[in-house]
């Protein structure tokens, strides 16, 4: 069962992301980046890190990405124009891309046998383990991006506001 | 696991069929009980001339949605137009998987009452809220209308507003209780009855004051509907639907009242328990225990419903800054401050390490 | 039972598909957009090792996935301003075209 999820997910993620690749109209890839990042979840579920799971739909497709179709539909962004700059991005972009994944795939799919197996239900951290190490022993960190997230809004306010 | 692969999922998929009818049939129910209500609030009868008491009234309206004709405007983006509303609908639906209708009761080890028990069921919840916004978002901008899509930009903007005080109001409760489970919540509020749910002996009643503006917000709901004001926006998002599509949103509209009903009872009114604790002598028949608890649950999420429907009758709509400024400024402060004073309560009672 | 490489392969699956994105659109909400797929992929990769460490030493590590969560919080921050942004950009020079937003002065 495990395998047959993890096919069926990471199928959706591959699709969601070439979707996001070959769309040409903003909104489309918004979409399917929400897919991607959906069927991640659903992953790392199957990884056992099932606090992470339910922050990345509440983060990631819940918050980060109604941003973007909130800006996508403030600014009405149409269809993207081609333009000459793109032609030299084709040339360097997709050789550079294949070589990056030939390369990265090459590398753990020789050291396969050093890797282990995920089996379901192994090892599985609940949200208390979670916070235990976060609270604990990276409580410093943690209040540090506090201020990071304030520094943000704050920027984000005078970034966006309107000048009189 | 994977022996027993066949089972499982025949049981699985039997348990969501069940739920989700009895689900959509409340669903219908509950608009008939709006209307009747708010007919009742408004010196009228409501709907009384189909069934005895205008009680099939929900079958013929459905009939009529399904009958009507199907309209595609020409100016929309098809597949959007057509995924909005089903992803509505569909959020809708997959919230009430992790609610829990009853006490923990197993027969030949499967939960009866629930559709999945997971340790973080709350947090499923507020993850499937928050991608719902899409739906909502996606049509108003498809359907190539302005008041589609003001109504849209408003929707997503105070939904992603009152999600965070919701989302604040909640840790109260879960501090209190020390798990997202929701059967770990409604147990904590199990043994003293009424004075141990979180409302009364909790103090949490500034926490579920807060989720509820915060949950009306959430459905667009009176009084803070600004994202279908008919006064301004014609119908707001879903201007440009008709028939099945339009039902769509209807249902999801009621189904997530229903859900935010059912968590409200769960986190703050100790969900399936009775509200006399262990004054009454407890039934040993597990059918009665079954029972008993359904019957608490459906009684309190039914309690909410009509406070949902009464404030809908009585209050004006607010306007669109007052709302931003009241999530922001009053909610969103308070729920800090209830979190502050919680974690004060329980850190000064628990034993120091 | 799946090997930890395959989750290894499709994060790099995702993280080049992100990076081709990120050359080849022209639209500035795309280019974001493939910045949050690459971060996506690495966050699939941190927790894939967070597991391989928690099988390796024989009992659960979660501090991958304590990394995750600041990638988290850092994107959330950085999706903030970003779009502002762009925003700000928009209003000044009317157009997404990362083309065209190419002068340093107005």
């Amino acid at each position: 069962m495990h395998l047959a999820l993890f096919i069926i997910f990471a199928g959706l993620c591959v699709a969601g992301a070439l979707n996001l690749l070959l769309q040409r109209h903003p909104i489309n890839s918004a979409l399917s980046l929400i897919v991607v990042m959906s069927s991640l979840a659903v992953l790392y579920l199957l990884l056992g890190a099932e606090f992470l799971a339910a922050a990345q739909v509440i983060v990631y497709s819940g918050a980060i990405m109604v941003l973007f179709t909130f800006v996508i539909m403030l600014l009405n962004a149409g269809k993207e124009e081609r333009t000459h700059g793109s032609k030299l991005a084709y040339i360097a972009g997709f050789p550079g891309a294949a070589a990056l994944l030939g390369l990265l795939a090459f590398i753990f799919i020789s050291r396969r046998s050093s890797f282990g197996q995920a089996r379901l239900g192994e090892y599985l951290a609940t949200t208390s383990d979670l916070s235990r190490v976060l609270f604990k022993d990276l409580l410093l960190p943690f209040e540090v991006t506090s201020v990071l997230i304030l520094i943000a809004i704050l920027g984000a306010v005078a970034l966006a506001r309107k000048e009189h | 696991m994977e022996t027993h692969l066949i089972p499982f999922l025949l049981i699985n998929l039997a348990k969501v069929i069940v739920v989700v009818v009895i689900f959509l049939m409340s669903v219908a129910y509950t608009v008939l009980l709006e209307r009747k209500l708010v007919g009742r609030i408004q010196n009228r009868w409501g709907p009384s001339r189909v069934g005895p008491f205008g009680l099939l009234q929900p079958l013929v309206d459905g009939a009529k949605l399904f009958l009507k004709e199907d309209l595609m405007p020409e100016a929309v983006y098809r597949p959007l137009y057509i995924l909005a509303p089903i992803i509505a609908l569909g959020c809708a639906l997959m919230s009430i998987s992790v609610v829990p209708f009853g006490s923990d009761i197993k027969w030949h080890g499967v939960q009866l009452f629930e559709i999945s028990d997971t340790n973080i069921g709350l947090l499923i919840l507020l993850g499937i809220t928050s991608v719902g916004v899409y739906g909502i978002a996606l049509s108003g901008w498809s359907s190539n209308n302005k008041y589609s899509l003001l109504g849209a930009l408003r929707a997503s903007a105070q939904v992603i507003s009152y999600e965070l005080a919701l989302g604040l109001s909640l840790v109260g409760v879960v501090l209190r209780s020390g798990s997202l489970r929701l059967r770990d919540i409604v147990g904590v509020q199990a043994t003293h009855g009424l004075l141990s749910w979180n409302f009364f002996g909790g103090f949490q009643f500034v926490a579920f004051f807060i989720y509820l503006m915060a949950a009306y917000a959430e459905t667009n709901r009176s009084p803070f509907d600004l994202p279908e004001a008919e006064s301004e926006l014609t119908a707001g998002y879903h201007t440009e639907y008709s028939s099945m599509k339009f039902a769509m949103f209807f249902m999801a509209e009621y189904g997530n009242m229903i859900t935010v009903g059912c968590v409200a009872t769960l986190l703050f009114f100790g969900g399936w328990t009775s509200p006399f604790g262990n004054l009454l002598p407890q039934p040993h028949n597990q059918i009665l225990i079954s029972l008993l608890s359904i019957f608490w649950f459906v009684i309190k999420v039914f309690g909410f419903l009509f406070l949902y429907i009464w404030v809908r009758g009585t209050l004006p709509r607010f306007r669109y800054d007052q709302l931003m400024g009241f999530g922001w400024k009053f909610l969103v402060p308070v729920a800090v401050a209830n979190i502050v004073v919680t974690s004060f309560c329980i850190g000064l009672r628990l034993p120091m390490q | 039972m799946v090997p930890i490489a395959y989750y290894l392969v499709l994060s790099a699956i995702l993280f080049s598909i992100g990076v081709a994105a990120f050359l080849i659109k022209r639209n500035i909400i795309t280019v974001f957009m493939s910045i949050e797929l690459m971060l996506n992929a690495v966050n699939l990769a941190f927790i894939a090792f967070s597991r391989q460490w928690s099988q390796v030493t024989g009992h659960l590590q979660v501090n991958g996935q304590i990394f995750v969560f600041f990638v988290m919080v850092v994107a959330a921050a950085e999706a903030a301003v970003g779009l502002a942004i762009i925003i700000a950009v928009f209003r000044a020079r009317n157009t997404l075209n990362v083309d065209s937003i190419d002068l340093m002065k107005l």
